[in-house]
């Protein structure tokens, strides 16, 4: 078997919340509350949750955007979460993020050529002109034309923008890259454009993928495997087929069957799930999945659930972190 | 006659850079207790036909520059001004993304409710609140009699439109238009919010104008759609038939473009290429025309109508998607 490209090893990012005068620390929100996970190389992970989850804020500690509080994050066996000076630098040319508002995260004042050459000029690789020349392949290579490399991000369409995005995440020839919901912002039919592009780069790169979305059905389309997040932790993990076909945490099966079908033959008559996820600062004990669980009983209560591998599958990397998982009837696809 | 009547309805603002024709000869109708699509992606015109409908274009820098909307067979667009606020509230009630548009942020769930209640049903201050505590509860908010205490900022995104949806249909309207009620919700949350909006519709009897950019919320909820590119009306059918029997190539490549369940990777997703035109300078002839696969000199030339190509559905285009087309 090959072995994974990213490790993720207990992971957590605890935020302090301030209070009184003195703005002493009250209280922590566990945005990451202890994440583990290994991604393949060539792979996309998709990482699922709803919004304050901790997907955003997982991607951006793994990649040492913010100082994690604990865990261990080793690319091809090296630790970023605790490298230091050269040896950091050097990592971090190797995961580059692309981000879900393009506007926001290019630097409007400069023309798409500065901001796709920028990290080449940061790593100071080859030459001025060999820089540049990158700089035109890249554009050309992402779908924008050589004589628009002069413009400004606002002159651009979301689309657009975005292949500049990934054009300057693609600079440093990285091997990982870190998508936060990268067609989140776009129209349906712009988005498959965009997703063909990902699809085809990877291909043509060999590049890992992780693709952070709250969309189902974009991350069934484009990812190899899954992990599901609620408050802050992964409660399953699994193949794309195994998580679709058999779904066993509850949050996953509640969070599969609020997905609208574009079938107007295959309308849902229930609701899956009440209620909306509590807030990360005092998140419910135990499971915190418990208070809107349908399976939840006592027990649920009291103890955190292991992400232990689930065997009734025949998937290898499928974990599900619920006690009774052995126990609940197995999920049938509608 | 149907409730709501749009013809050739035509909006426009004037900007800068010229005159932007954001809706331009929109028609569609919408029936008693049905529930209408308006479907399309940013900046087609849904918004904006909404708030033609309500007549709250701001004016300057738009206005209705021509077209009729017959609410029950009447011209809203020939209506006293002061004729406007009781429509608003007690026919038609409108719902945004963004509930902090009708929310006010400085007063509690309560005083906000009250003052509608105390206003509209001549409610006194206590009858008023018990008012707003049953109407919380029906909306499937828990714990409704703490709940009304608190401001707007302290709810969640899905607890603001539960009472924004129970606001609106206090006064029991005929019709509810719903502008991209869910689109900033969870998808768990959306579901509740769908289904909420569903059984309240059902119990009051109205009908609704759901505006959405997603083509699986119309699926679940519609039984009518309109489907809208650069400010007009390309496709307007049964649910059914749009979803089994597309006719606009815009339509169609829409839908072709939503990654389906089964698909990989190794099957590329459709895409429509191009990008939308300008509302200031549209091209003569059809507007899909630059991006459309089926696409002649004609299309170029001469503008499509919407028309009927059997059966009641009706579609904008010269060369309809036949059997086949892919
Ligand atoms: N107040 C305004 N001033 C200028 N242009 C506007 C205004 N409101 C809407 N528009 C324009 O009208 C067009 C349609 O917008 P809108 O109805 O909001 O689209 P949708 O709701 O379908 O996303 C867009 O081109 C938009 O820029
Ligand atoms: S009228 Fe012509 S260009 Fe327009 S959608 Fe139909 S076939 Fe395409
Ligand atoms: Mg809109």
């Amino acid at each position: 078997m090959t072995s994974p490209i990213l490790q993720v090893e207990d992971l957590k990012k605890y935020y302090p919340i301030r209070g009184g005068v003195i703005a002493r620390k009250v209280a922590d929100v566990k945005a990451v509350n202890g994440v583990s996970f290994d991604l393949y190389p060539g792979e996309t992970l998709g990482l699922v949750g709803e919004s304050g989850c901790g997907k955003s804020t997982l991607g951006r500690t793994l990649m040492r955007l913010e100082e994690p509080t604990g865990g261990r994050v080793l690319f091809e066996g090296k630790d970023l979460a605790h490298a230091k000076g050269k040896e950091l630098f050097d990592l971090r040319a190797e995961i580059q993020m692309i981000f879900q508002d393009p506007y926001s995260s290019l630097n409007p004042r400069l023309p798409v050529r500065d901001i796709v050459i920028e990290p080449l000029e940061v790593h100071k690789m080859g030459t001025a002109s060999e820089r540049l020349d990158k700089v035109v392949a890249l554009c050309r290579r992402v779908g924008l034309k050589e004589e628009v490399i002069g413009r400004y991000p606002h002159e651009f369409s979301g689309g657009q923008r975005q292949r500049v995005g990934i054009a300057r995440a693609l600079a440093l020839e990285p091997k990982v890259i870190v998508a936060d919901e990268p067609v989140s912002a776009l129209d349906v039919s712009v988005q498959a454009q965009v997703i063909n592009l990902m699809v085809e780069l990877q291909k043509e790169l060999g590049l890992t993928y992780i693709f952070i979305s709250h969309d189902l059905s974009v991350v069934e389309y484009i990812s190899d495997s899954i992990a599901i997040m609620y408050l802050g932790r992964i409660v399953e993990t699994g193949k794309k087929e195994t998580i679709f076909s058999n779904p066993t945490h509850p949050y996953t099966r509640a969070l599969i069957s609020s997905v609208p079908n574009p079938d107007p033959r295959k309308r849902r008559v229930q609701v899956a799930i009440e209620g909306e996820t509590p807030s990360p600062v005092n998140p419910p004990s135990g499971c915190a999945f418990h208070p809107r669980c349908p399976f939840a009983v006592e027990a649920c209560k009291k103890d955190v659930p292991a992400l232990e591998s689930f065997t009734q599958t025949d998937d290898p990397r499928h974990n599900v972190a619920c006690i009774r998982k052995d126990e609940i009837e197995p999920h049938f696809k509608n | 006659m149907p409730l709501l009547e749009v013809k050739g309805l035509k909006t426009e603002f004037r900007i800068e850079e010229g005159v932007v024709h954001a809706v331009d000869g929109v028609s569609f109708h919408v029936e008693s207790g049905e529930t209408l699509g308006i479907v399309g992606e940013s900046g087609c015109g849904k918004s904006v036909t909404a708030m033609s409908i309500m007549r709250l274009i701001p004016d300057p820098p738009g206005h209705i520059a021509g077209g009729q909307i017959l609410w029950k067979g009447k011209d809203i667009l020939s209506m006293p001004d002061d004729a406007m606020p009781d429509l608003r509230g007690n026919e038609i009630a409108m719902i945004f993304q963004d509930p902090m548009t009708s929310l006010n942020p400085v007063f509690t769930v309560e005083k906000q409710l009250g003052e509608v209640l105390e206003k509209r049903f001549g409610l006194k201050k206590e009858g008023a609140r018990a008012r707003a505590v049953e109407m919380l509860e029906q909306v499937g908010i828990a714990d409704p009699s703490e709940r009304i205490k608190a401001y707007p900022h302290e709810l969640s995104g899905g607890m603001k439109q539960r009472i924004m949806i129970a606001m609106a249909l206090m006064c029991e309207p005929d019709l509810l238009i719903a502008d991209e009620p869910t689109t900033a919700l969870d998808v768990t949350v959306q579901a509740q919010i769908l289904h909420l909006m569903k059984k309240l519709q059902e119990k009051v009897g109205a009908a609704v104008i759901l505006i959405t950019h997603d083509m699986a919320v119309v699926a679940e909820t519609c039984d009518r759609v309109a489907v809208m590119y650069a400010g007009r009306v390309v496709e307007f059918c049964d649910v059914y038939r749009l979803f089994e029997e597309t006719k606009h190539p815009y339509a169609f490549g829409l839908l072709k473009s939503i990654p389906k369940e089964g698909l990989t990777k190794e099957d590329s997703l459709a895409t429509i290429e191009g990008i939308v035109p300008s509302l200031i300078h549209p091209p003569t002839g059809c507007r899909f025309a630059d991006r459309c696969f089926k696409a002649r000199d004609r299309c170029r030339s001469e503008d499509p109508q919407l028309r009927d190509v059997g059966d009641g559905h009706l579609t904008a285009c010269h060369f309809p998607i036949e059997e086949g087309d892919e």
